[in-house]
């Protein structure tokens, strides 16, 4: 990727790196509802403790971006201050917790993903953009593996663990195809050897993620139509305003407070 | 204190002489600064009363989850979530410490989550009151994870050895827990207006549930003679009462906020703060079961688990068809 060199402008960069920034934060929030409700300790503390990850992604994310678009904006005022239609992550992130097995299958749908874009921005020509993939990446692995097992250990469980661990693939299943499709913000990144042509991270994904099902016991649906909107901005789902009613609550009822 | 009112033998303490030789040989260990270990030899009501005192202990930290857990999706900034996430995941390591712990004594994590979610056993009553702003994490971190602290470092010379070592990791981490509610503070008490009323506010709130976390006065308590004798109470409730007031006073004072007790006077012949005692009849009700939050507290849990059934027997499942599959193969 750090071969070919024309510079993106600073728009297109601002907004790659709040689609990185926001997949964490919407994410990290989403997983960050099931603090003290997991079905056993040892769950609450993993859940705790990816949403942990989620979130220090998150910061290093949008202050990068915040630094680019120079506009005096930092992480805090990027997470807490935009409106739905700024937000730039995958509808998958934003979908409701659901069950356990909605939560850990939206986990795994995203790792996998996530782990193979970090892996190729460990090699992106902007050193920051590498730096903070590189670090992301060690957590993303063990979000990774930790969302395997439990999906193949659930898919492969009781009848009743493997039917709803077969909804919740359902479910999800339609809003993984947006994270492959690639609009003018990747082709410049692609063009300035910053990220990886979404559609060439599909093949590995679709090995990876048929091998655990096979594991687990699951069908992947057949049709592999995939809603869109989400990074692009153009079209959340209805779901982001109201987390963001909660998330940004504090921030937006106290505008001249520092917390 | 995350264990209140817990009962011993009730039969008074023993002497040395009225002791068999086997119990009188443990107690000589105890009082020697010695370790009872998990294999060694213990009184029936010793293991009983820890029993009872590191799984309310644990309980307390699985329910003081949702409380703080009340305030992660509204955490004013990501630092604030972050350092809100990480906290309430100590806790819920600590309650995992202590399970582990009560375990060594026999008793199985699955009863003891049986008898909390049954309310046979209780967790700290402090945990049944709401959370109703963000002051708040800063008062449950400053005032109630400090109270915590002046019960929790003293038992880190207690006389069961897997309680005494899980408490020092423990009391590491409720350290900076109590530091970062503090910190909490100072922004809010050093804030806009609005944010010194949600700080006082919170403070006049938790005021009095942080002093009853002592517990009652204990000075004639066979309970806590006999707890004292086996080392696994180390002081007085009134004791530690009186050292928190002590602590917190120039802590409110630094804040500028006021301690909610018109009565609270510097007593210089004794030393320490004069105070008025909590109110002790809300104490008893909130034991009860009326406090505040009991009844949607032990709900949340009741449904957290019966939710998660599905996912423990399904995980239990998987790992049984693992080991068949594995035995099948050799």
């Amino acid at each position: 990727m750090s071969t070919s060199q024309t510079e993106p402008n600073k728009g297109e960069l601002f907004e790659f790196l709040c689609r990185m920034g926001d997949n964490t934060l919407v994410l990290g929030h989403r997983v960050s509802e099931w603090c003290g409700h997991a079905p056993v300790l040892e769950e609450d503390i993993a859940l705790a403790n990816t949403a942990l990850d989620l979130i220090g992604q998150t910061t290093l994310w949008l202050d990068l971006a915040g630094k680019v678009e120079d506009a005096g904006r930092d992480a805090d005022r990027l997470a807490f201050h935009r409106d739905v239609w700024d937000f730039r992550n995958l509808l998958l992130v934003e979908q409701p917790n659901g069950d356990f097995g909605q939560t850990i299958m939206r986990q795994f749908l995203f790792d996998a993903w996530h782990l193979s874009q970090l892996t190729a921005l460990m090699e992106s020509s902007d050193a920051q953009i590498a730096a903070i993939a590189e670090k992301s990446s060690k957590e993303a692995t063990y979000h990774l593996e930790r969302a395997t097992d439990t999906v193949i250990g659930l898919g492969d469980g009781t009848d009743e663990s493997h039917r709803r661990m077969q909804n919740a693939l359902d479910l999800l299943w339609p809003y993984v195809g947006e994270m492959f499709v690639a609009d003018a913000v990747d082709e410049a990144m692609v063009a300035a050897g910053i990220a990886p042509d979404p559609a060439s991270l599909r093949p590995a994904y679709d090995t990876l993620v048929n091998d655990v099902f096979t594991a687990a016991t699951l069908t992947k649906p057949q049709d592999d139509f995939g809603h869109r909107g989400g990074k692009s901005g153009k079209r959340h789902s209805e779901h982001l305003g109201h987390m963001l009613t909660q998330m940004q609550w504090l921030q937006r009822a106290y505008p001249d407070a520092t917390w | 204190m995350y264990a209140q009112m817990i009962k011993s033998t009730g039969q008074g303490v023993k002497s040395l002489e009225e002791m068999d030789p086997q119990e009188r040989a443990f107690q000589e260990r105890i009082n020697a600064g010695g370790k009872i270990e998990p294999k060694d030899w213990m009184p029936d009501g010793y293991r009983k009363n820890l029993i009872r005192q590191i799984g309310q202990h644990a309980h307390s930290e699985i329910v003081g989850q949702l409380p703080e857990g009340n305030w992660i999706t509204r955490a004013p900034t990501l630092e604030r979530k972050a350092i809100l996430l990480a906290k309430v995941q100590d806790e819920a390591g600590h309650g995992l410490y202590l399970y582990c712990a009560a375990e060594t004594l026999g008793v199985s994590r699955d009863q003891l989550t049986r008898d909390l979610l049954s309310g046979k056993m209780k967790y700290s009553s402090i945990f049944n009151y709401p959370t109703l702003t963000w002051a708040d994490m800063g008062a449950v971190g400053w005032l109630v994870d400090g109270a915590a602290i002046m019960n929790q470092v003293p038992l880190q010379r207690t006389s069961y050895g897997p309680y005494a070592r899980a408490m020092v990791r423990i009391c590491k981490e409720e350290s900076f827990h109590q530091r970062q509610g503090y910190d909490i503070m100072m922004k809010m008490a050093k804030g806009t207006d609005a944010q010194r009323k949600m700080a006082q506010d919170a403070l006049n709130r938790f005021w009095g549930p942080a002093l009853m976390m002592f517990g009652p006065s204990d000075e004639n308590s066979v309970h806590s003679a006999q707890s004292m004798a086996w080392k696994i109470k180390m002081n007085s409730n009134d004791e530690l009462r009186q050292k928190f007031v002590d602590e917190c006073v120039p802590q409110a004072e630094y804040l500028g906020l006021t301690v909610p007790d018109p009565d609270l006077k510097w007593n210089e012949e004794r030393g320490h703060y004069d105070f008025t005692q909590p109110d002790w009849d809300e104490f008893f009700d909130v034991l009860k079961g009326n406090g505040p939050c009991n009844t949607e507290r032990l709900a949340a849990h009741n449904k957290a688990w019966d939710d998660g059934a599905w996912v423990r027997d399904g995980l239990m499942a998987h790992a049984a068809k693992k080991r068949a599959a594995k035995l099948a193969a050799e």
